[in-house]
């Protein structure tokens, strides 16, 4: 299937329409929730963290520097994945889905369109391009979060929490959670779209499609999550 | 012209379409008609390539559409232009977008061109002011109307439809009909109509093509489909008992 995505466009301006139109429609739309999961995460990561330092040898700044590494490698790159596997994953399953079942695909291969190129290139594309900027809004978000309910809580001082996100920053765990992102927003767009191409019934099937769309992104997200984690980190 | 020669395709071990052998003519609505389940809607798919026949020839102006090369394959579709059986809109798109869909995709034609085009289109199906409209926003009648904007928007030399008046009430269906005939004598297309509507055999069967048992059983036109002494097509077209009686008085 994917040798017939990545076909040179049959008419690049038809293309960059849906392009954006998909950038709208998985990544934009996608903001509020990866925005109000993120700061609650933080939050969350830096009181469990406050909870679990209680012996006087370990510095206050430890929650800060706990909260941005746990952001930044695993929260932000893959649970957030995992929660747009859900929600775009099953969005782009369902919609190629229902195309398939209402025949507007065959309509597309009667006019001569690849319809594979044509629904899936551009869908592939906009998640692997706006993803990574999801993630680091979320990385922001969750640090920021964690700042603010930490503060608010009392459980660290704005110094100390500012002085453990900066102590020995490595900036290639931004790139290491980054190269992630990308990986995984090729799983999320691919793996969904050939479960909803191959839709083969009637509303139900879409349904089971989308469903089983998000099981196999999700397996795969934590799959491939070990592999690069091997690969990068050790 | 269509011609079709020894059509075979099976699913599983069951033919669906055995031995079909039939020419359509330009300019002319053909009709195959027959029973849910005859395998019409099968052999459609045959002949517009959407699904691969196990054995036959399939012959768009002489040339065998199984035998092209992709790209050959790529230029006849840009010729055929296909109303499916729920009009198949893009949900995604208004009225306007689907209509201009196939001219932007594949003429050279600015947006203004093709804005007039798609004008012309639907003031031809009588949709004027439905541009902006979404295919949720219409009607069934609608949205079979629109399709078949759709289906003519970029010329084509074919038009195939699948069951125009599936789920229309009879005064839509026989509009849908009459835009169908209209449409084909004005542009001189090669058109096939899948049907089991009667009305719609009388109104514009010029050549009519009944399937039965998965192989074609009778050929005419809706001149001489009611003095058929085929049995199988009798009981077909005089299903009901009104029309059992109506033709037996008719006889004396």
């Amino acid at each position: 299937m994917l040798r017939r995505v990545f076909t040179v466009p049959q008419k690049w301006h038809v293309y960059q329409k849906e392009f954006f139109h998909e950038i709208d429609n998985l990544g934009i739309s996608s903001l509020p929730i990866i925005a109000i999961i993120s700061l609650f995460m933080g939050a969350v990561i830096t009181i469990q963290a406050a909870f679990g330092f209680t012996s006087a040898w370990v510095p206050l700044y430890a929650i800060g520097y706990t909260t941005r590494d746990s952001v930044i490698l695993e929260f932000s790159p893959t649970i957030i994945s995992l929660i747009l596997a859900g929600k775009v994953g099953s969005n782009i399953a369902s919609e190629i889905g229902t195309m398939r079942i209402t025949e507007q695909i065959d309509a597309l291969e009667i006019m001569g369109v690849n319809s594979r190129s044509f629904l899936i290139l551009p869908k592939i594309a906009a998640c692997m391009l706006i993803n990574p900027f999801l993630i680091i809004m979320s990385m922001f978000l969750g640090i920021a979060g964690g700042w603010l309910l930490g503060t608010l809580a009392g459980v660290v001082s704005t110094y100390q929490y500012v002085y453990g996100i900066q102590y020995q920053f490595n900036s290639f765990n931004i790139t290491y959670a980054l190269i992630k992102t990308v990986v995984f927003a090729f799983i999320i767009s691919s793996v969904s779209a050939y479960h909803g191409y191959y839709t083969e019934g009637g509303a139900l099937e879409v349904g089971k499609s989308s469903t089983r769309a998000v099981v196999y992104c999700s397996i795969l997200i934590l799959i491939f999550n070990f592999i690069l984690t091997q690969l990068l980190l050790s | 012209m269509i011609e079709l020669k020894n059509i075979n395709k099976s699913f599983n071990g069951r033919h669906v379409t055995q031995n079909f052998s039939c020419q359509f003519e330009r300019g002319k609505t053909n009709l195959i008609i027959g029973e849910s389940g005859s395998g019409k809607t099968v052999l459609l798919k045959c002949i517009v390539g959407l699904t691969e026949p196990d054995t036959g020839e399939v012959l768009y102006d002489g040339k065998d559409a199984l035998k092209m090369g992709a790209k050959e394959k790529q230029n006849l579709r840009k010729e055929i232009g296909m109303l499916f059986q729920g009009g198949a809109l893009f949900d995604s798109k208004t009225v306007e977008e689907n209509i201009t869909f196939p001219l932007a995709m594949f003429t050279n034609m600015t947006e203004k061109e093709q804005k007039e085009r798609a004008d012309f289109c639907l003031s031809r199906v009588n949709l004027k002011d439905a541009g902006n409209l979404y295919p949720s926003e219409l009607s069934g009648g609608m949205k079979k109307r629109v399709a078949i904007a759709r289906a003519i928007a970029p010329n084509p030399k074919y038009l195939f439809c699948d069951e125009p008046n599936s789920g229309l009430d009879p005064k839509t269906s026989i509009l849908i009909d009459k835009l169908i005939k209209e449409i084909t004598d004005e542009f001189q297309m090669t058109t096939i109509v899948i049907t089991h509507d009667m009305n719609s055999v009388m109104e514009i069967g010029e050549k009519v093509v009944f399937i039965c048992n998965n192989q074609k059983w009778w050929e005419g036109s809706n001149k001489t489909i009611l003095n058929t002494e085929n049995k199988e097509l009798q009981d077909f077209i005089y299903v009901s008992k009104f029309l059992r009686e109506l033709k037996e008085k008719s006889q004396g």
